[in-house]
């Protein structure tokens, strides 16, 4: 067993779900939100219809509700994933120039990105791992450089049990010193001045068990 | 009396030339004019410079454009799509040159473009690969990099509604690059579901007004069906 495996069977590591569902818990009412492609998306479906959280789509929607029924699909509207979604009722439509406008402007209250590493300085590195394939930045520059609070939603360690949080980022940089707050598997850590700070982890698991999986140095929150 | 509408596609695409900047709108295939962009296909104009947030899916549309080998370069955000085969292959075997562009930076430059502003500041993408060779400057204890307007020689655009004097509508997200590109391009073209006589479009719902069309052409094709 390599370290992440005997830390993750001391504990039980939260599901992509319910990570989502987590940190849905923390967007109160009347937010406005962007959530990045894939498993941020998921978070949309944790935050009940009667909490007012406001979804925006990177192509032009603001008011951003869930997939339609298979026999209600309008075939012009899909999310920045390119499925098909539906708007909500006060929802809008903008063009591209406006839907960036209001990304870059910082008029989003949060971001939720996922990303490949964070760094403790707040770095993210979310869009290219290596030169195999053409590098594809999509809006995650724009999101991670113009949103005044951005949230990380990732794995606390890669597949082979590298931690994902580190002291620098080795893979290409989305944006420098922006992330305040990561939601791992295994524990809400906030990214401080003073480095990651950890608010609260799954049941069973220890600061020192979670250091160990951990590549930059963890503070426990006071 | 102002008509700009053409009746085929073949006319809206006269005077296409080599070596162009050609903006196309969409995203992934949702407001993508894919009947202008077979008809420049026909037309044949080489060496092309495309902007498009995306790289064409399957084998349709800005695909097929790559695909023929029409296509110099590619300007795009998110070179990545379902199926991407086609501008994967041309990538690998080297025979596309590829600029890579933060999605709102590429939407910026052409709105930019459209409103007579050179260059603008931004902090998208400060401190990455992607603002390597680009003026860096600090206001108020920031730093920001130098983007320049990007200014298309022709838009081909996707409208949902259009009348003689050129005035646009859009639906749903269909909207999207569509109005920004209308306003960046010296000849903006767009393919439209359908034409309605001159005053029939509420005016508090034209995006894009007539100023910024120079052709249109009616194709109702009805629905896309990839995305």
């Amino acid at each position: 067993m390599n370290a992440a495996e005997q830390v993750l069977a001391g504990c039980k590591p939260m599901t992509r779900r319910e990570i989502a569902a987590r940190l849905a818990g923390d967007i109160p009412e009347g937010w406005y939100v962007n959530l990045g492609i894939g498993a941020p998306l998921q978070v949309a479906d944790y935050v009940p219809e009667q909490r007012e959280v406001v979804f925006q789509s990177e192509n032009g929607i603001l008011g951003m509700g869930p997939a339609p029924e298979p026999d209600k699909i309008n075939r012009w509207l899909i999310n920045a994933g390119k499925q098909y979604i539906t708007l909500r009722t006060g929802g809008s439509y903008m063009h591209h120039a406006d839907s960036f406008g209001l990304i870059r402007g910082g008029h989003l209250d949060l971001c939720v990105l996922g990303a490949f590493q964070v760094a403790e300085n707040g770095d993210i590195a979310n869009w290219a791992t290596s030169n195999d394939t053409a590098p594809a930045v999509g809006g995650a520059m724009d999101l991670a450089a113009g949103t005044p609070r951005l949230w990380v939603l990732m794995e606390h360690t890669t597949k082979t049990g590298e931690s994902r949080l580190v002291r620098r980022c080795g893979y290409p940089l989305t944006a420098i010193g922006v992330v305040k707050r990561i939601y791992t598997n295994l524990a809400v850590i906030d990214v401080t001045d003073d480095g990651f700070v950890v608010r609260e982890m799954v049941p069973g698991l220890t600061l020192d068990a979670l250091q160990r999986v951990t590549d930059a140095p963890l503070k426990k929150a006071a | 009396m102002i008509n700009k509408i053409v009746q085929s596609v073949a006319e809206a695409m006269a005077g296409i030339r080599d070596g162009s900047v050609v903006l196309i709108g969409g995203f992934g295939s949702i407001g993508q004019p894919n009947a202008l962009i077979d008809g420049l296909i026909e037309q044949g104009a080489k060496d092309l410079t495309v902007v498009s947030n995306n790289s064409g899916v399957g084998h349709l549309g800005l695909a097929k454009l790559l695909e023929t080998g029409h296509v110099r370069k590619i300007v795009c955000s998110f070179p990545r799509t379902a199926d991407p085969v086609v501008f994967e292959k041309l990538w690998r075997e080297d025979r596309i040159e590829l600029e890579v562009v933060p999605q709102g930076t590429m939407a910026e430059r052409m709105r930019a473009a459209g409103a007579g502003i050179p260059a603008f500041y931004t902090p998208t993408a400060v401190g990455t690969k992607l603002a390597e060779g680009k003026e860096e400057r600090e206001i108020r204890g920031r730093k920001y990099i130098l983007e320049e307007a990007l200014h298309g020689d022709v838009a081909l655009v996707e409208a949902w509604q259009a009348d003689r004097w050129g005035n646009l509508t859009y639906i749903s997200s269909a909207r999207n690059f569509n109005p920004v590109m209308a306003t960046a391009a010296t000849l903006t073209i767009a393919q439209t579901q359908h034409i309605v006589d001159l005053g029939a479009l509420d005016p508090e719902k034209i995006a894009t007004p007539g100023i910024f069309v120079n052709r249109v052409v009616h194709v109702p094709y009805g629905e896309p069906t990839v995305t």
